[in-house]
């Protein structure tokens, strides 16, 4: 109930925030950010009461939740509510929580016109994100899907930069078109398992067990794949992710590259895998080498921007590439590199597109031309830009480290020349970097900007995403714990079902 | 007292965070005060813990401190976890020592410069991150400490940042040094996979009985170690980094590419010793790469005009003579060199970085001179430096340690006479270019003046490292004088004894007399060449053997041809991603059929009833005819 | 003497295609309206042959829809060409094209 009682929250708030905008811009601000504490601190509860029983078990096969909510919506086609949490889903929704309060944050001064619809839009992502990290039934899965797609069109198309509506429209037309692949995929798998059952229903724990022949598992686990890679922003179905992010007002990159992307991630791991393990079996090889080409390729990219926030919209699709390559190599310790990758990517490519946000407002571009020297004027942004390019170039002590350390040892026992080749992205990954630092920061100033460095604010939301993004890096222990009874589940279930039960343990054996 | 060596490596981070957060608001005394005692906090904790593992266990069993899980994985759980023995002992030894020794010398040769505390923050991290690489227990910490020390390095490089070339050197630094770490870590996946774990003396312990000595596994495995101390250590192929890294100010070039960071690769060899003897082919290559390195690097030094260049080319030759220890199997001899080098070159830089500092940042030796009169702190202490890097006999420490590197090259098993030669080749060199170092900067006619005389703060670091240059070398002699052999048997404790073939102290005597001859007449040509004669202030046109020499043997050339533009160009043809033209073309394809079908609709009633008649005439004929 | 039903439908087509051509090349509305005016005489000229061919008054019955329809459609479309006046300040046909795609 807690979690249906969340989504309400967040909803709520939202109408609150756009009715009161008649009376004053600065009442939904304050709305918003009570409403995101708020739903921070109901997580931060859910977390701390519930982590320690997330710790594994005897049982480890998946389907050991947390909290579990049913209520009957359209029974007539077997729709329910089935809101459910285990370790990621609480995990997810801490992450949600906090990107929230802090989008909040930072539109704070940056957005100036509509601010009741804009504070309406950035809740309603909030709910739909948080339903998707909590559905259990694939209807409501798509829905909550569409939610969030929705108001990030209006907060690009409306709050956007110079290019806004073509952005937009490219970012809606990728995900709605995956996103139509997805719900056909989906009423596919409705109708065999209805018709080989004889129950109707979109219950995800009914419709895991469903009978499939080896063409139809396929087909079907394509369609849900189109949808999860391109919000991945996988290469070759990443395009529509550089001007979406570049374009978008700063907490709409924010809550794209920390939230919308990961849902993609979450998507496979929580429905492709458990619906379709022995597809995804099949599917493994191509996906692998398509996150290891996301990995280059994004980096060349990045590498060749010119515009600050295009440059870190590559680097969102390079680390994308690690969360792929990881989930497919099938292994426990790559797919906690994952979930600790999607944590910590959230964190470092949010602080970056903070300090290009609020370079941005100072400068009124965000062309690396224009820049140059700026750490005199600005030595606090200088030193956050510095923490978090580290962090994307993965150095050991941040996060981002763990994750992609995880990813290649475990990608590395599933494929060695795809690790090798991907391990060159950390080279990829210092040349970009660097880039930035000395593009922006370092070298000779090439233009008198007389700014300001950051203030109290924005040192606020700065500082908690150093103090989170090292200790990532330093305690990575407390969240790998809280995931690991589901990851352990779940890399069971694909190896099971592909080797027997026998083979499976001896594979996990061979990955202690 | 060893249950606070973490606190000797805390403390330095410590140091470094009050620096980071504070620095800007600290008066500059009080950052100063934190900087240097940080570190010579940690410096004296590290007598005490030395003290402390020399007394209660002489046998040296190493000690372990377990600070907290750092990942637990299924089974891949690698811990915050140190590890104490002679070998990591020796260089936190060397690290905290003349780490605080350097950090006392910058305070006042960085007073007067902005960004005093920053400085003093990224070097303390550094300390930080150089002690955690030499205490990991495990290869992701050894890892953490070995990106932790580039990352300090690239951040010291580009300490006056408002240059661009000196962020190009820093980001060069940090690029070329990465693909030497690549290669390790994915040597770590290997190791990996193999073992189910990371700790480094459980891997070691079960090294010999997994692989055969000479398997394919263990000689990849090795060198892609190999790949990463290479990086570190700048030697040949990728030593082109560390010339270029001079852009830093002088403590740092004496601290981080002098003394600790660049030995790191050393480290990492000698730490991994297991590994690379089940691999004697990449044993042999760590020799060859050093004999090479020793050789390019030396002539290089030899065409430098820049004073801190040429000790950079110097540094490179030495840590050379380390990698040919190494290959050859005298572990001691490596380490023992290691530590003497850290005394005379990090005392060799703080004495070129004085008088830098008073000649008003005058890098080129031409344009020096006669300065012995008039600095003569500086002076004595420099010769001293000077005279163990040219391994003068008998009084100097770098003497005894190079000597004994030039005499396991040619006795040890692993050794060889072209290796001894070389080893002796490399010694007249490094003789020749010191001391033509020395003639050019400190006599001759005066070409300029200093203007002002280094403080306490900046000679007394000078006079206890030109100590230990001279002392230093008596703890271990070779066995025909006096066989002192302190530092060897402490080291033994964790390296195995050096297997020696050739034996008798005669040929060792003759192999003594030999080099000490050969370190002379180098000394004796520089002073035929360079002493107190006129030579122009103004850089010379180079023949193109000289630019050869003077550009570090075209390396950067090379690199810059054939990876660095590719690289460059592919970047620049493809910046807006031809994937995303794709989709765009579907979208003007869209567009078209939408341009075309929107032309029928002009609005034109006529045109309406046009298309209404002819339709119907068409519709009519079907319908008749068919 | 019955003309035979040939030339009666003839007339008719003929007196259509005057209609369809007036449509398509006048541009006044006005005289579009006439023209559409003639085209409905000649249907219900054709309706009145085939009616009388077949000897029923089916034919005429039609006519007289027909009659009724084109009073309509003239009112309407006299009404629509006044607003088109008055918007304009033409009767030109091709100006009032602002539905174009």
């Amino acid at each position: 109930m807690i979690l249906a009682w969340i989504i309400l929250l967040l909803m709520g708030t939202g109408f609150l925030a756009w009715l009161t905008s008649r009376w004053s811009d600065i009442l939904p601000r304050i709305i918003s950010l009570a409403g995101t504490l708020l739903f921070l601190g109901v997580v931060l509860y859910l977390w701390f009461t519930h982590s320690a029983s997330a710790v594994p078990s005897g049982n480890a096969a998946a389907g050991a939740w947390i909290i579990h909510y049913t209520h009957s919506w359209i029974p007539a086609f077997g729709i329910h509510i089935i809101l459910a949490a285990d370790g990621l889903s609480l995990l997810m929704l801490l992450l949600t929580a906090f990107l929230g309060v802090l989008s909040v944050l930072v539109s704070w001064k940056e957005i100036k016109t509509r601010v009741g619809f804009f504070h309406f839009n950035l809740l309603f992502i909030l709910a739909g994100i948080t339903g998707v990290f909590v559905s259990l039934d694939l209807f409501l899965f798509y829905f909550s899907w569409e939610v969030m797609l929705i108001p990030m069109y209006f907060l690009i198309s409306i709050w956007g930069y110079e290019n806004r509506t073509y952005a937009a429209g490219k970012f809606f037309l990728f995900t709605q078109a995956s996103g139509l692949l997805m719900f056909l995929s989906i009423l596919g798998l409705y109708f065999v398992h209805g018709r080989s059952t004889g129950v109707y229903t979109f219950d995800y724990e009914a419709l895991k067990g469903t009978v499939l022949s080896q063409p139809t598992a396929f087909l079907l686990m394509l369609g849900f794949a189109a949808a999860f890679l391109v919000k991945l922003s996988t290469v070759p179905f990443h395009s529509w992710l550089p001007d979406a992010h570049t374009q978008a007002p700063t907490a709409g990159s924010v809550l794209l590259a920390g939230l919308l992307l990961k849902t993609g991630a979450y998507g496979i791991i929580r429905f492709v895998l458990p619906l379709f393990p022995q597809a995804s079996q099949q599917f493994a090889p191509a996906a692998m080498i398509l996150g290891v080409i996301s990995i280059l390729y994004g980096a060349k990219l990045a590498y060749a921007q010119t515009d600050l926030k295009r440059l870190v919209a590559y680097i969102s699709v390079s680390h994308m590439g690690f969360i792929l390559l990881g989930i497919y190599a099938f292994n426990q310790i790559a797919m906690q590199g994952v979930i600790m990758q999607m944590v910590a990517h959230a964190i470092s490519t949010g602080g970056l597109f903070i300090i290009v946000g609020a370079l941005h407002a100072r400068i009124q571009t965000r062309e690396i031309g224009q820049m140059g020297g700026l750490w005199t004027q600005v030595p606090k942004m200088g030193a956050m830009g510095l923490l978090f390019v580290l962090a994307s170039l993965g150095l050991p002590g941040l996060g981002n480290f763990i994750a992609e350390i995880l990813i290649l040892t475990g990608s590395f026992m599933a494929s060695k020349i795809l690790t090798i080749i991907a391990a060159v992205g950390f080279i990829a990954a210092t040349l970009y970097s660097l880039r930035i630092m000395q593009k922006v920061f370092y070298g000779t100033v090439l233009k008198k900007w007389e700014i300001t460095d950051f203030g109290f604010r924005e040192m606020i939301v700065m500082g908690s995403l150093a103090i989170v993004i090292i200790w990532l890096g330093l305690f990575p222990n407390s969240i790998l714990n809280a995931t690991q009874q589901m990851v352990q589940g779940i890399v069971q279930q694909v190896n099971i079902t592909v080797n027997g039960p026998q083979n499976a343990n001896t594979l996990q054996n061979a990955s202690r | 007292m060893s249950e606070l060596l973490w606190l000797i490596v805390a403390l330095p981070f410590a140091g470094s965070l009050v620096l980071a957060l504070a620095g800007k608001s600290l008066p500059r005394l009080a950052a100063a005060m934190i900087g240097v005692g940080s570190v010579t906090l940690s410096a004296i904790l590290m007598l005490f813990v030395c003290l402390d593992f020399l007394h209660a266990n002489p046998a040296g069993t190493p000690v372990h401190q377990m600070l907290w899980q750092w990942i637990n994985v299924s089974g891949f759980s690698p811990a915050i976890a140190f590890h104490l023995d002679s070998v990591s002992l020796t260089f936190v030894f060397v690290i905290t020592f003349i780490g605080a020794l350097i950090h006392l010398y910058s305070a006042a040769f960085m007073w007067k410069e902005d960004g005093f505390a920053r400085f003093f923050s990224y070097m303390n991290l550094f300390i930080g991150f150089m002690l955690l690489l030499v205490l990991a227990d495990n290869f992701l910490l050894l890892y953490m400490g070995w990106e932790g020390v580039g990352l300090c390095s690239y951040l010291l490089i580009g300490f006056w940042y408002k240059d661009p070339g000196n962020g190009y050197a820093a980001r060069k630094a940090f690029t070329v040094t990465r693909v030497g770490d690549t290669a390790m870590v994915i040597g770590l996946f290997i190791l990996f996979t193999n073992y189910h774990t990371l700790n480094i003396q459980d891997i070691l312990q079960a090294a010999p009985h997994t692989w055969a000595p000479g398997s394919t596994i263990a000689i990849i495995t090795a060198y892609l170690l190999l790949g990463g101390a290479i990086g570190k250590s700048a030697q040949v192929p990728l030593q082109t980094w560390l010339p270029d890294a001079m852009a830093a100010p002088s403590p740092v070039s004496a601290l981080i590419h002098a003394a600790t960071m660049v030995t790191a690769g050393v480290y990492l060899i000698a730490r991994t010793h297991v590994l690379f003897e089940l691999a004697p082919i990449v044993q042999t290559t760590v020799a060859i790469i050093g004999a090479v390195t020793l050789i390019v690097a030396g002539m290089s030094a030899l065409y430098q005009h820049d004073i801190k260049k040429v000790l950079a080319y110097s540094t490179i030759s030495q840590i050379g003579y380390m990698f040919v220890a190494l290959g050859v199997g005298a572990w001691s001899a490596a380490l023992f060199h290691f530590m003497i080098h850290a005394f005379f070159k990090s005392l060799l830089f703080l004495g070129a970085g004085s008088v830098i500092a008073v000649l008003n940042n005058e890098h080129n030796m031409f344009k020096m001179g006669g300065l012995w009169k008039k600095m003569p702190v500086v002076f004595w202490t420099f010769l001293i430096g000077a005279c163990a890097l040219s391994a003068l006999p008998l009084i100097t420490a770098g003497f005894y340690s190079k000597d004994e590197i030039i005499w396991q090259a040619y006795a040890s098993d692993k050794g060889s006479i072209v290796l001894w030669l070389t080893g002796l080749a490399g010694a007249f060199i490094t003789a020749l270019y010191t001391f033509r170092m020395v003639f050019l900067t400190f006599f001759g006619n005066a070409k300029a003046e200093p203007t002002y005389r280094p403080g306490v703060a900046m000679t007394l670091p000078l006079v206890v490292l030109a100590f230990l240059s001279f002392a230093g070398g008596f703890i271990q002699l070779p066995d025909n004088m006096g066989h002192v052999t302190l530092f060897s048997q402490f080291i033994q404790h964790t390296l195995p004894t050096t297997v020696t073939t050739a034996s008798g102290h005669a040929a060792e005597w003759i192999a003594q007399v030999i080099a000490a001859i050969v370190s002379i007449a180098g000394l004796a040509l520089a002073y035929r060449i360079y002493y107190n004669k006129p030579f122009p202030a103004a850089e010379p046109v180079r023949n193109p053997i000289q630019r050869f020499f003077f550009q570090g043997w075209d390396f950067d050339l090379v690199y810059d041809k054939v990876i660095v533009q590719p690289i460059v160009f592919f970047s620049r043809i493809d910046k807006n991603d031809i994937i995303d033209q794709f989709y765009t073309g579907l979208a003007s394809i869209a567009g078209l059929f939408n341009k075309g079908l929107a032309a029928t609709q002009n609005g034109k009633l006529r045109w309406y009833a046009m298309a209404l008649g002819i339709g119907a005439v068409i519709t009519l004929t079907i319908l008749l005819y068919a | 003497m019955t003309i035979p039903m040939e030339y009666g439908l003839l007339l008719a087509a003929i007196l259509f295609c005057i209609g369809l051509a007036g449509v398509l090349v006048r541009r006044d509305v006005i005289f579009m309206l006439m023209s559409v005016e003639v085209m409905l005489n000649a249907a219900g000229l054709a309706f009145i042959v085939g009616g009388a061919a077949r000897g029923s008054a089916d034919g005429q019955v039609m006519f007289i829809f027909i009659l009724a329809m084109a009073a309509a459609e003239v009112s309407v479309g006299l009404a629509l060409i006044i607003q088109l006046y008055q918007k304009f300040k033409t009767l030109d046909a091709d100006s009032a094209s602002q539905l174009n795609g």
